[in-house]
Order: C-alpha cells, then structure tokens, then sequence
C-alpha cells in the first residue's frame, strides 16, 4: 500500500540530533532522520523506545529539550503555527469531545485550523469516513470503531501534507483499518507524506517504503523498502524487543 | 481567523459542553447555594451581625464554588487526549489560555449573580447593587485569570483537587481582601468615590495577575 513510487527528494520532515528528557530519564538521544515528501516511513520501536515522544515532538504538541525540528523546511522553533497547518496526527486517542457531537467537534477544529468553507469541508470529510447519518450524535455515545473514524476526519480537515499515525490501528477491526489507510492516502489522489508507528512488524512491512527501528531513544536501523533486508530488520526488532532469535 | 476568535472558538466549545452536560455548574451552584444557608443559620436574625459579616461570607462562598469550577477547567481536555489535539492546532498556547479565562468567567459570574441573589433573599440584605456587582466582576476576573493557570499547573497532578487551591488561593489572596474590604464600604453605602481605591486596588491586582498569568501559561502546558 506504500505510495513510494512517485516519491519527491524534497524533504518534508526533518530531525536534527533531537533529545528529550523528562527529569533524569533520556527518552530520545540524538535522532536525526529525514524523511522525504511523500514517503510513508514506519517507525517501529518496543513499548518505551520514544516512539509516541517523537511523533509529539514531530506534531509540535512537545518541545524537544535539544535540536532541532524542520517542517517543509520551517524550524518549528520559530514557525510552529505554520508548521502544525501542514501537520494531520491520528493516535490512539480520538482528540474527540465526548459531550460534543461530530459536528460541533469538526467545527471546531475546522475553526482552530482555519479551514475555508466550513461546513462544506465538514460534509465532505464526514462523507469519506461514512459518518453522515451520525453527524449530529454526540462522541460519548458512538463506539470506538466509529470515533476512529471521526477521528481520521478530524485529521484530514485541513488537508495536510503531513500525517502523523500513533498506532492508529490499535483496536480496530478490519473493515475500520481499511477505511483508515483508504481515507489517509487516497484523498485527492493526493501524495502525503507519512509517518506510521507500530509494533507489529509485519503490518508496518506491507505498509511502509521506509522502515526505521527506534530503541531505547536512538535510531539504530534505517532503511529504504528497496535496500532493506527483512531478515536483518527482524532480527534488529527482535534484539531491542527483548526477543531471542 | 485572528487570536481572538480562536479563543472565543475555545470559549465556545466549553459552553457548548458545559451547557449540554451541567455537569459543573449544577455541583457547583448546590455548593454555593448550600453554604449560603448554613451562613444563615450561623449568623442568626441580628442585622447588624449580619451586615459586618456579610461581606466575609460572601467572598469566603465564592472562592469556594470558584476554587470548585477552576477544578474542572481541564478535566474534558484529559478525556480522549483532547489537549494534544487542542495543541497541535495552528494557534499559539495563548489562545487555550485565554479561551479557557473566557469561559470560566462566564461560568463563575453565573454562579455568583444567582448566589447574590439567594444572598439577597437569605440575608435580607441587597447585595446588588451596581457597585458590587462591579467588584464582583473584576474580583472574579482576577480570580479566573490566576486560577486558570494554576488550573492548567495541577491538570497533571494526581491529587489536583487539592493542589489547586494550595497552590492558588495564597496568590489571589490580595484580590479577595481587596473585593471584602471594598464590598464592606459598598454595604456602608459610600459613594462611587470613597470606593475609587478599592477598585483600583483590585484593578492594579487584576492587571498583574492576568499579565503573569498570560505570559507563564504556554510553559506550564508545555511541561
């Protein structure tokens, strides 16, 4: 499903040595990576390797304690609000308002993200993920399959060149995932850039045209879907997961 | 759209919510109405016992019910990782500031209107008179501006009931003696111009608070 093959060398997302420390504890040390435009790149990473601390720093949600992060070519430093419209970030967790309905949620976003034409867009993206008949029912009363849903919308409000998937698969069923991945990358015919974390190894395999391990805060693999070895990437994974092989 | 509307955009969102669930206004207007009475019973029918504590009985129920609904301030944006959506948005940490002061505002002049009102009604004394309600506003703004900050401060905190007003209540306190003292000229009927210095004095407060407030908000969420 990766959509390398009409892949620009421009780069849109870029880290230069970034570290993260909460208290004593170094989440992330020294990541440097680049990821062109139009890639979809996996990160895949044991549970505490700094995968969700990246994508947030990534997002501008989170400073980086050193380094620095480029969005299109714009320091998040200096230019986070500009940098965060070409930002789309689907996690786990929904960013949804239970007491709102998915009206009034995508308004919302679609008012913080300056989307023109509100309500028109709000039609379209609600259309895409099959959600028109539950426009006006709140959050809190849909199930998690339908939030995720909800959820991918909220994303793509503002079409942005730039998606950033915090395992957005966890506990979704299959007719959901594809809905997912359909949405995300076929908007428009359009060529997103994408950076995906997961656990499962496999999934991110078939997905990805660029796979990254991230363990214990550091890159210690990076490759592109033409050079990489599947073997030697599973055996990285299963040495930082703890894995005997 | 400019800084404003996003945080009127803000502002809006929690209304919406608020106004759907009564979930925080409900609780807190029992409270209020609540301590109101046992007030009453405790000051008896002596109106001039009444008259001299009024204005202590007043502030003490609204930094209660206010310290109550600054409580909830960031409760919803914990729910679903509302406050990272809410932070990935193109507008700067200001605007969530500012957006949230806006509603808590709101939230706490409602209160406190039907409070002076069930005051009013309890106490037979009439505590709404344009002056006060001039002190409450700006006493309450002050109130809401330092207590949003401090509630953003406690949102991750396990036990933020009760760091919320440690934390905030000692910082606010110059405005609360300010709105006591100008509220008991108020109820000695001084003019608008004996009560010039207490309203100055709550205005200086506000203009500081909010200032600091606005300026340390973006660290705070940030960490």
């Amino acid at each position: 499903m990766g959509n390398g093959s009409a892949i620009a060398t421009e780069t849109a997302l870029e880290t230069r040595l970034v570290s993260k420390r909460f208290g004593n504890r170094l989440v992330l040390r020294d990541v440097s990576v680049s990821i062109r435009k139009g890639e979809l790149a996996v990160l895949f990473g044991p549970n505490g390797a700094g995968k969700t601390t990246l994508l947030r720093i990534l997002a501008t949600i989170m400073n980086p304690t050193s380094g620095n992060v480029l969005v299109t070519g714009m320091n998040i430093k200096e230019d986070a609000e500009d940098a965060r419209r070409k930002i789309g970030v689907v996690s786990h967790q929904t960013f949804l308002y239970n007491d709102l309905t998915i009206r009034e949620n995508l308004e919302f976003y679609a008012r913080m993200f300056d989307v023109p034409h509100r309500r028109e867009r709000i039609g379209e993206v609600v259309e895409m993920v099959g959600m028109t008949p539950r426009l006006n029912d709140r959050i809190g009363t849909l199930s998690r399959g339908m939030q995720q849903r909800v959820a991918i919308a909220r994303a793509i409000l503002h079409k942005p060149e730039i998606l950033l998937l915090d395992e957005p698969e966890t506990g979704l069923d299959l007719k959901i995932i594809s809905v997912l991945w359909k949405t995300l990358l076929g908007e428009g015919g359009e060529k997103r850039t994408v950076v995906f974390t997961t656990h499962d190894l496999e999934r991110g395999i078939e997905l990805g045209d660029r796979f990254l391990v991230l363990s214990r805060g550091a890159i210690i693999y990076d490759s592109s879907k033409e050079q990489m070895d599947v073997t030697h990437l599973r055996e990285t994974y299963d040495r930082c997961s703890g894995v005997s092989v | 759209m400019s800084f404003l509307s996003k945080s009127l955009a803000v502002a809006r969102k929690e209304t919406i919510a608020e106004l759907r669930t009564r979930e925080m206004v409900f609780a807190v207007l029992v409270f209020t109405i609540l301590v109101i009475v046992i007030f009453n019973f405790t000051a008896g029918v002596d109106q001039e016992v009444i008259r001299a504590a009024a204005p202590g009985l007043l502030w003490a129920t609204f930094s209660f019910s206010g310290t109550l609904s600054l409580n909830r301030t960031f409760v919803r944006e914990k729910e679903n990782g509302c406050l990272e959506g809410l932070m990935s948005c193109p507008a700067s940490r200001e605007v969530i500031y500012v957006g949230k002061v806006l509603s808590n505002l709101l939230f706490m002049l409602v209160i406190e209107i039907i409070a002076l009102l069930v005051f009013t009604l309890l106490f037979n004394i009439y505590v709404l008179s344009p002056p006060l309600l001039v002190i409450t506003v700006l006493a309450t703004f002050g109130f809401a501006t330092v207590g949003t900050l401090f509630s953003g401060l406690s949102a991750n905190t396990k036990a933020r009931e009760m760091v919320l007003p440690i934390l905030f209540l000692p910082i606010v306190l110059p405005v609360i003696i300010a709105a006591v003292r100008g509220s008991e000229q108020v109820l000695a009927g001084k003019s608008w111009a004996g009560l010039s210095p207490w309203f100055q004095l709550i205005l200086a407060f506000d203009a500081v608070l909010s200032v600091v407030s606005f300026l340390v908000f973006p660290y705070v969420i940030e960490e």
